[in-house]
């Protein structure tokens, strides 16, 4: 029992430790410009249009589901276009960031953790190394940057989507006007609803990308390392990503 | 000149290499056999510091490998050309731009790397195969390109990891004669892994076993084909135990 416990504790200590040398070793990265500079742009559009549909679809029905389930609770009891009030809010605040966000940490965080795991397992990640580029540069900062930048833009692109259904879906079912709607969409507005969503959602691209190279680089064995790997990488991300959005309600929406 | 340095490696509880000791001279091609799993291509990845020893050291030109700082272990790999079991190729790019890709590294302009690629593919046969990916390539053709990955480096040492396994008699003896021309004409120290005999007499000067982590014995070819360590003996005939 003793030794479980004395076992787990060391294990924790090396995980922070080696997260730590993780961190100096990316910094240490940052200055190879010429390495990371150029593939950062073949990850944007990889992370950027490649994951914008998936995000897009899902932001879409979430519109039109809010909508109707606002209409549903408010029924008799509230004004209608606090429908529009609770669309925007709910798709600023919480459901784009984190819809989106949980479902790019099954595209891009399992796509790059499989990837990564292959090169590693094929010693291709070796073979960089041997060739004298830093993986940290050739392949965890381009992926981790176009994540930082790119998820604030899918997640907004999504808002917008949901949003529109939202309209959308109160015209065509709930007989609700688009005056009425944007009234209820203006009521509460704070502009700390668009960069707080925005931000966090900068943040979760950032703990996507990195959980998923980290992974996909500590693989082991073979084509069943890689399949560990890649689920691994979903769940850490989503886990990070429930904790992230709570951690960041404390701090910044008290 | 490559010297390992009573080197010892564990991975977990699993001893394999414990005081492996041999010098690889300049100008020679040092051929390490042993059976599956004794630890000869983790010897290797020691010279370009992929592994680093539990004790002991490689030392290359009097650099201990496994003290070196970021920088000088980078300026150390440029010296040295890898060549994978498994070519290690990269599958998102072209052969020229995986030819290319450690030529980025230096200060050369796009068309001496151009140059340099195309005179690396011709000495591997593989002239016109620039545009090609590693997916559309045979087994033997992504050696070949591994190699020509490592020597368009124009490397002081290149290392070779198994170069002949999985491949076709044929193939195999193609794979032989490149290393014997990519010494002749670049005149590289070189250390190939193998546990292929008909390879290792062909392309070795001097050839070492590696048995229970250390060195069993090593010679010129005329003396390993003659040994009577029972060992070494029953290894190169290939005889069960």
């Amino acid at each position: 029992m003793i030794e479980s416990v004395g076992r787990r504790a060391v294990d924790a200590i090396k995980t922070v430790g080696r997260f730590g040398h993780l961190m100096r070793d990316l910094a240490r990265a940052v200055p190879d410009v010429a390495v990371w500079g150029r593939l950062t742009l073949v990850q944007l559009r990889r992370v950027g249009v490649d994951s914008l549909p998936v995000a897009l679809f899902i932001a879409a029905f979430t519109g039109v589901v809010l909508a109707l389930q606002a209409s549903y609770t408010f029924r008799n009891t509230v004004p209608l276009y606090f429908v529009g009030t609770l669309v925007g809010k709910t798709m600023m605040l919480e459901l784009g960031p984190v819809l989106a966000g949980l479902a790019l940490a099954g595209r891009v965080g399992a796509s790059m953790a499989a990837e990564l795991g292959t090169m590693r397992v094929t010693e291709q990640v070796d073979a960089l190394e041997t060739l004298a580029y830093d993986p940290n540069s050739f392949l965890v900062l381009p992926r981790v940057f176009a994540g930082t930048l790119m998820f604030p833009v899918i997640v907004a692109l999504a808002i917008v989507t949901g949003i529109i259904t939202g309209w959308v879906a109160s015209l065509a079912l709930l007989d609700l006007s688009t005056q009425e709607f944007l009234k209820g969409l203006k009521l509460f507005y704070r502009f700390k609803d668009t960069w707080f969503g925005l931000f966090k959602s900068a943040t979760f691209g950032f703990t996507i990308t990195l959980v998923g190279c980290l992974v996909g680089l500590n693989t082991r064995g073979g084509a069943e390392g890689v399949g560990v790997s890649t689920t691994r990488a979903v769940v850490y991300s989503a886990v990070l990503l429930l904790v992230l959005d709570a951690f960041w309600a404390l701090v910044l929406l008290r | 000149m490559i010297e390992f340095q009573d080197v010892h490696k564990s991975f977990g509880a699993k001893p394999v290499l414990m005081g492996f000791t041999l010098l690889v001279p300049d100008g020679e091609t040092m051929v390490i056999i042993g059976y599956s799993g004794t630890g000869k291509s983790v010897a290797l990845k020691h010279v370009v510091g992929l592994l680093q020893p539990d004790a002991g050291d490689v030392i290359v030109d009097g650099r201990a490998v496994s003290t070196l700082e970021r920088e000088a272990l980078t300026a150390l790999r440029r010296e040295i050309g890898f060549v994978f079991q498994f070519a290690a190729l990269f599958d998102s790019m072209s052969v020229f731009d995986n030819v290319a890709l450690g030529l980025r590294r230096r200060d050369l302009t796009d068309d001496e790397i151009a140059d340099r690629v195309r005179e690396a593919l011709a000495l591997v046969d593989l002239t016109g195969a620039e545009d090609t990916y590693p997916a559309e390539l045979s087994g033997g053709m992504r050696k070949r390109v591994g190699i020509a990955r490592a020597i368009a480096l124009r490397p002081r040492y290149i290392l070779y990891d198994e170069p002949t396994t999985g491949l076709d008699p044929v193939t195999s003896a193609v794979i032989d004669q490149l290393m014997v021309r990519t010494r002749e004409h670049l005149g590289v120290t070189g250390v190939v892994v193998s546990h292929d005999m008909r390879s290792a007499y062909t392309v070795g000067d001097r050839i070492a076993m590696l048995y229970e982590g250390k060195v069993r014995q090593v010679g010129t070819v005329a003396e390993i084909q003659e040994t009577e360590d029972p060992v070494v003996r029953q290894f190169i005939e290939g005889r069960p135990a």
